[in-house]
């Protein structure tokens, strides 16, 4: 099969508000998929319906062959989740909540008995194996429960947010296991806040906002698609009347954010030139990422919750 | 032997709730010995201080001594009791706070699969508080004979009706508190008005007709005469209001939940 998910004219909608609004996308078999947004475009919502969570208003869903929500407890069978916030049992331990997960998907003996240890090794807590919950780190509480929704050996496995809230050791860690599976085969699902994480994991990523899905790519092609090569950030005293008279001429685009002027552009050398004979302005140069292409998609204000 | 292994992988769906019922029993099993020191600590004083302390002062009751009374009555008020905690402040603790419910959902279990799993949990602990009295009032005296195991499956089905019951209620629950009303306005009627502590032919005819429709009432109909070494009337009938009661709010709980759980 090359399609894992695939989703057509899928909505979601809480009274008059379309929390999802009618997106059509497909996730293939063996990629990293990341779904990008701001707080409130649906991500989470979308991911819902993935696992039969909850119903759509309206559209088609299947995963891994099997029609959702219709047929979802089959399909969870062999899909792992990793929820946005960790809900481990805090009344056990670290392999009492391995073997209580595999319980609920019916496991046996022998498959726990050998999956349990190996999970352990992956996630590095062999160590913490009669650990509590409330006795380990964040990062460790996170290794578990990716490792919980590796149990049942699953094809897909679903990450919502899955290193919020991890120091940056932690969330390296994470990523080294997520790239591993990867290299196993296993298909990816990801939603992050984090664009350098969508950067170095995802093969596609979707950009969403509002509902609706914005664009669709690789990282490095939406990047070349939407913003010149090379970004200049400057900021410092004087930096109004130096961009009116000299800097703005200097590149095919800026943008005016807060105390900073963003430059974009694809030959930066007379900007660079030009910066360096003003002493008072502080400036960075960079190649462009995938969050200049977030936030030209998705706009620089900020979002609360709805 | 080993039951074969690969049939687990698709446990046949009747059985689903079986893991939730294990997860439940295997933390109850972390506090076992606490948990059992209070089943047979608590009704071993309260029968001592209220069956022999306000037994010598009310005589006979219905030609038993009041202890006997009291020991078949709250037989059945401990399964009520045991089984609301658990399917209110229990259950939501999972629910709501713990997020065990939502970690169970990831997995082939269903909303139906928890629900069910969850009610046949606190009915199996109205059964060990229930059997734990049981075993006290014997040792006291105040059974008459081995026919008094046959109120261990009354136990149960009223555990699993008032578990059912209880979690009706948790699906509406917003916080802890909100189950305040539900104590206040349905389970002390019911255990002040059903029989437990006081004969209902002493009370007032509108309280005598308002607790026909109290399960427990019906509970403490079929322990009481089992637990004295006579035999229930109608016992057809006090087992059909707690079984069609326990179900239909069983099935209520599941649709509410549902709609709580995947809106």
């Amino acid at each position: 099969m090359n399609t894992v998910i695939k989703a057509e004219g899928l909505s979601k909608h809480y009274g008059d508000y379309p929390a999802v609004d009618d997106i059509d996308m497909e996730v293939r078999a063996g990629e990293c998929w990341g779904l990008l947004g701001p707080n409130g475009a649906g991500k989470t919502t979308f991911l819902r319906m993935v696992v039969g969570s909850t119903p759509p208003s309206s559209g088609q869903l299947q995963v891994l062959g099997h029609p959702v929500p219709g047929e979802a407890t089959s399909m969870r069978r062999r899909v792992g989740i990793v929820p946005q916030k960790d809900n481990l049992d805090p009344d056990f331990t670290v392999v009492e909540n391995l073997l209580t997960y595999a319980g609920y998907f019916g496991l046996s003996r022998a498959e726990r008995d050998q999956r349990i240890p190996e999970l352990l090794a992956f996630a590095s807590l062999e160590g913490r194996k009669n650990a509590y919950i409330n006795t380990l780190s964040g990062g460790m509480q996170r290794r578990l429960s990716l490792i919980r929704a590796l149990i049942n050996a699953p094809d897909l496995l679903i990450l919502d947010e899955p290193t919020t809230g991890l120091d940056p050791q932690a969330r390296q860690l994470i990523w080294q296991r997520l790239r591993a599976l990867r290299a196993r085969g296993m298909t990816l699902v990801l939603t992050t806040h984090y664009m350098e994480e969508a950067e170095r994991l995802c093969d596609r990523v979707t950009i969403m906002d509002q509902g609706r899905i914005l664009d669709t790519g690789r990282p490095e092609s939406l990047i070349r698609r939407y913003i010149e090569p090379h970004v200049v950030e400057v900021f410092g005293p004087d930096l109004e009347s130096w961009h009116g008279e000299v800097g703005a001429a200097l590149a095919e685009r800026s943008e005016h954010v807060g105390e900073t002027v963003f430059y974009y552009s694809t030959n930066e050398r007379p900007l660079l030139e030009a910066l360096n004979r003003q002493p008072n302005l502080s400036f960075l140069h960079r190649p462009a990422n995938l969050e200049d292409v977030f936030v030209k998609l998705t706009g620089r204000e900020l979002r609360e919750g709805q | 032997m080993e039951p074969q292994e690969n049939v687990t992988s698709g446990r046949s769906a009747a059985l689903r709730w079986l893991p939730v019922w294990q997860r439940n029993l295997r933390v109850w099993a972390k506090l076992a010995i606490p948990a059992i020191l209070g089943n047979f600590g608590e009704p071993l004083l309260y029968l001592l201080a209220l069956g022999y302390g306000l037994g010598s002062l009310v005589g006979d009751i219905q030609g038993m001594a009041y202890i006997v009374f009291l020991a078949s009555g709250t037989v059945c008020s401990s399964a009520m009791i045991t089984a609301s905690f658990e399917g209110m402040y229990s259950a939501y603790t999972r629910m709501e706070v713990q997020k065990t419910w939502e970690a169970m959902l990831a997995t082939p279990l269903d909303v139906r699969d928890v629900v069910i799993g969850e009610v046949v949990w606190a009915g199996t602990k109205s059964l060990f508080s229930g059997a734990a009295i049981l075993v006290v009032a014997g040792l006291l005296g105040a059974v008459a004979s081995w026919q008094a195991v046959l109120a261990l499956p009354v136990v149960l089905l009223t555990g699993l009706c008032f578990a059912s019951m209880a979690l009706v209620i948790t699906a509406f629950a917003t916080n802890y508190d909100f189950f305040l009303y539900y104590n206040t306005l349905i389970v002390t009627p019911i255990l002040l008005f059903s029989g437990v502590f006081f004969p209902l032919e002493r009370m007032p005819h509108a309280i005598q007709w308002a607790s026909q429709f109290s399960p427990l009432t019906h509970a403490v109909a079929l322990v009481r005469p089992l637990m004295t070494g006579s035999v229930p009337e109608q016992p057809l009938l006090h087992l059909l209001v707690l079984g069609s009661l326990g179900l239909g709010a069983l099935a209520l709980a599941t649709v509410l939940i549902r709609k709580r759980l995947t809106a």
